[in-house]
């Protein structure tokens, strides 16, 4: 595989495991994409599709009994799965950040705001306690909060604005990578707008690409400059938001987003997706969509598809029936 | 399909209304939140709430968190008493009801929660946590009876073959399955109102039709009332007929959801309305921001909630709130500025 230069991220047929006792899941089946520098690149897909574990791999945080098992993941031309201790300091948070779905716990409660981010900026950087307070109180102008509420402790903001801060800690290295794993997700739909545009505004500020992962794929189609569409462990589509809007190639990427009632236009019964998708100990022969979906024809049930570029849409997708 | 068109006739706006089953008429709500003995800090979670839930029609109560939806449910089924105000059902005050009436109240009104893994006791089987119920509240069924209804109901929710799903726990089900469980369990004392409190938002996307469609079916067939909370303005519009819109436990508007959705009165619906993510669109930066939060709203505050976030706020807004004003037939909106 040749390395594109406009990429920043690599992902090459990743594999992550969960060990069990008696036996082995394969929760991520070897899946590649790549995210360009400056990009906006979304993961949707429902829960259990392995969507956190890939965020997890890519940062080097997959714990016990989760395994990456294979693949590899290239940052810059640098393979992240070489990293050495030292390297992989550097690498997290001064790279690659992470803003997790729930505000509320990822901020220690018992310690004031401003301690937590001066921590992250001595860790990373060599300065005074002064130099990084005075880039905390940067950060906060950054965000739209105002300095003043350094001293305050996690409990004294509301759950935008303690959200805000985490992205005010996921910003103050300059990564150049921010791996959001559902950031507006349990927020109210007012607050999750604001915060939106923020990002949008500041990732055109400063230029950082981000990994953004979600269910709502209404939220994602407005925010990311291009989608990929995961199902139990696997990329079934690959492509840029209005195709995967406007010009869904994988019957389940059409499925998912015939799933969010619109606020507009006629008002007609919509299904949903019947049943449920595969436990990971029983993954079906073939296509894994292949029980649910309602195009499936008899190849899809004994032999697995493979992502296969469609040019003219600028996407690629794993279904049989695009090749037809 | 032929029950494409039955969502379709419901979408209309129906002429003619049925009487109101449940009423809630002029609840106010407080809870003592600290403050001392002689100056006690009151929070005011519900401000004058009037509405009617009529039998086989859904009204769908919309607001963010900590607006009072949920506290609107508990009132309505007798958890929570009004500080003032009152609830009514089939025209009698339900905080006069006797012993053997509210039994009969209890079976009418009936819950479903937006947490199908804390709903549902883990220690029991499918058929245990139906069977409860209906012992309990159809006493004239017996025996065989009783277990010929469980298979009904389960059958009714979807859940074939039923006879396997009467021997599971809820932790051999997903979290779908769960709440359809939770349905069939509201469903078999034969209620005449259902109180849905987010009954969607812990599941899944794509079994989250699945579950308001069932609930469709059921408010159809059985004549039911329901009242449908979310923080979906969307779910909203799809699955009710009128909808109303809650801010800091007041009733901004009300109306036909179709109105509410296409045509916004109130500023705030509308705020509410352009932050659904439409894909449609880019995300647009705003050039003017004014992030303000649902204020805690006490006793001894006057004028209209949203007046801090709101663009046309003037004077008038921060010492009177508006009474409802009639914007078309059946579409209610409080604002000065409409």
């Amino acid at each position: 595989m040749f390395f594109d230069p406009s990429a920043l991220m690599e992902v090459r047929n990743l594999a992550i495991d969960y060990v069990g006792d008696n036996e082995v899941l394969r929760a991520v089946n070897g899946i590649s994409f790549n995210i360009k520098r400056g990009e906006i690149f979304g993961l949707a897909g429902e829960s259990g599709c392995g969507k956190s574990t890939v965020a997890f791999g890519l940062a080097r945080l997959t714990r016990l009994p989760g395994l990456v098992s294979g693949g590899s993941v290239s940052f810059n031309g640098e393979e992240v799965l070489n990293f050495d201790g030292d390297r992989l300091r550097q690498y997290r948070w001064g790279e690659v950040s992470f803003v997790f779905q729930s505000a509320m716990n990822a901020l220690n409660p018992v310690i004031r705001v401003s301690e937590q981010l001066t921590d992250v900026i001595q860790t990373h950087k060599s300065c005074s306690l002064q130099v990084a307070r005075e880039r905390a109180a940067e950060m906060f102008e950054l965000v739209g909060i105002h300095p003043d509420r350094l001293e305050d402790f996690p409990h004294q903001f509301s759950g935008g604005m303690r959200q805000r801060i985490c992205i005010a800690i996921a910003l103050c290295l300059e990564p150049k990578l921010i791996i959001m794993d559902e950031p507006t997700t349990a927020l109210d739909v007012v607050v999750q707008r604001d915060i939106i545009e923020q990002i949008r505004a500041l990732q055109e500020q400063l230029g950082f690409s981000v990994l953004f992962i979600t269910h709502d794929l209404g939220l994602m189609i407005e925010f990311c400059d291009r989608i990929g569409i995961m199902y139990s462990g696997e990329l079934v589509e690959v492509g840029p938001s209005a195709t995967i809007f406007e010009n869904p190639l994988h019957p389940y990427t059409e499925a998912l987003g015939q799933s969010f009632p619109p606020l507009t236009g006629p008002r007609v019964r919509l299904e949903g997706i019947e049943g449920s998708p595969p436990r990971l100990s029983e993954i079906p022969l073939g296509c894994r969509f292949s029980p649910r979906c309602s195009k499936a024809i008899a190849v899809c049930k004994n032999q697995s598809p493979h992502l296969i570029d469609y040019p003219k849409q600028e996407s690629r997708a794993a279904c049989h029936l695009l090749q037809l | 399909m032929p029950s494409s068109s039955t969502m379709m006739t419901t979408a209309q706006p129906v002429a003619k209304i049925p009487d109101s089953l449940l009423k809630l008429v002029d609840a106010t709500l407080d809870f003592a939140i600290g403050g001392n003995m002689f100056k006690p800090k009151v929070l005011r979670a519900l401000s004058g709430v009037s509405f009617e839930l009529h039998a086989g029609r859904s009204l769908a109560l919309v607001g963010e968190s900590g607006s009072g939806k949920s506290t609107i449910a508990r009132v309505l089924s007798r958890i929570y008493q009004p500080s003032s105000g009152k609830v009514e059902f089939g025209g009698q005050d339900i905080s006069t009801l006797r012993k053997s009436e509210l039994a009969h109240f209890r079976e009418d009104v009936q819950m479903i929660f937006q947490d199908p893994f804390g709903s549902l006791n883990q220690t029991h089987t499918v058929g245990y946590i139906l069977e409860r119920p209906i012992k309990l509240h159809r006493r004239e069924l017996k025996g065989a009876d009783v277990q010929n209804h469980i298979v009904e109901l389960l059958e009714q929710v979807g859940l074939t073959p039923a006879k396997d799903f009467v021997r599971r726990r809820p932790h051999e089900l997903s979290g779908g399955q769960r709440q359809r469980v939770a349905i069939a369990r509201a469903l078999s004392v034969q209620p005449k109102v259902l109180l849905a409190d987010e009954p969607t938002s812990m599941l899944d996307v794509s079994v989250r039709l699945g579950i308001l469609n069932l609930l469709e079916e059921q408010k159809l067939q059985k004549n039911l009332a329901t009242l449908f909370i979310t923080h979906d303005i969307a779910t909203a519009r799809y699955f009710a007929e009128d909808t109303a819109v809650l801010y800091a436990g007041h009733l901004v508007e009300q109306g036909p959801s179709e109105h509410i959705t296409s045509r916004p009165q109130h500023p705030y619906t509308k705020l509410l309305i352009d932050s659904v993510p439409n894909p449609d669109r880019r995300v647009a930066v705003s050039t003017e921001r004014k992030a303000a939060d649902i204020p805690l709203w006490t006793s001894d505050k006057i004028g209209c909630p949203f007046a801090a976030r709101c663009p046309r706020a003037t004077s008038i807004c921060s010492h009177e709130m508006p009474e409802p004003q009639s914007a078309q037939t059946g579409h209610f909106v409080r604002c000065h500025h409409v």
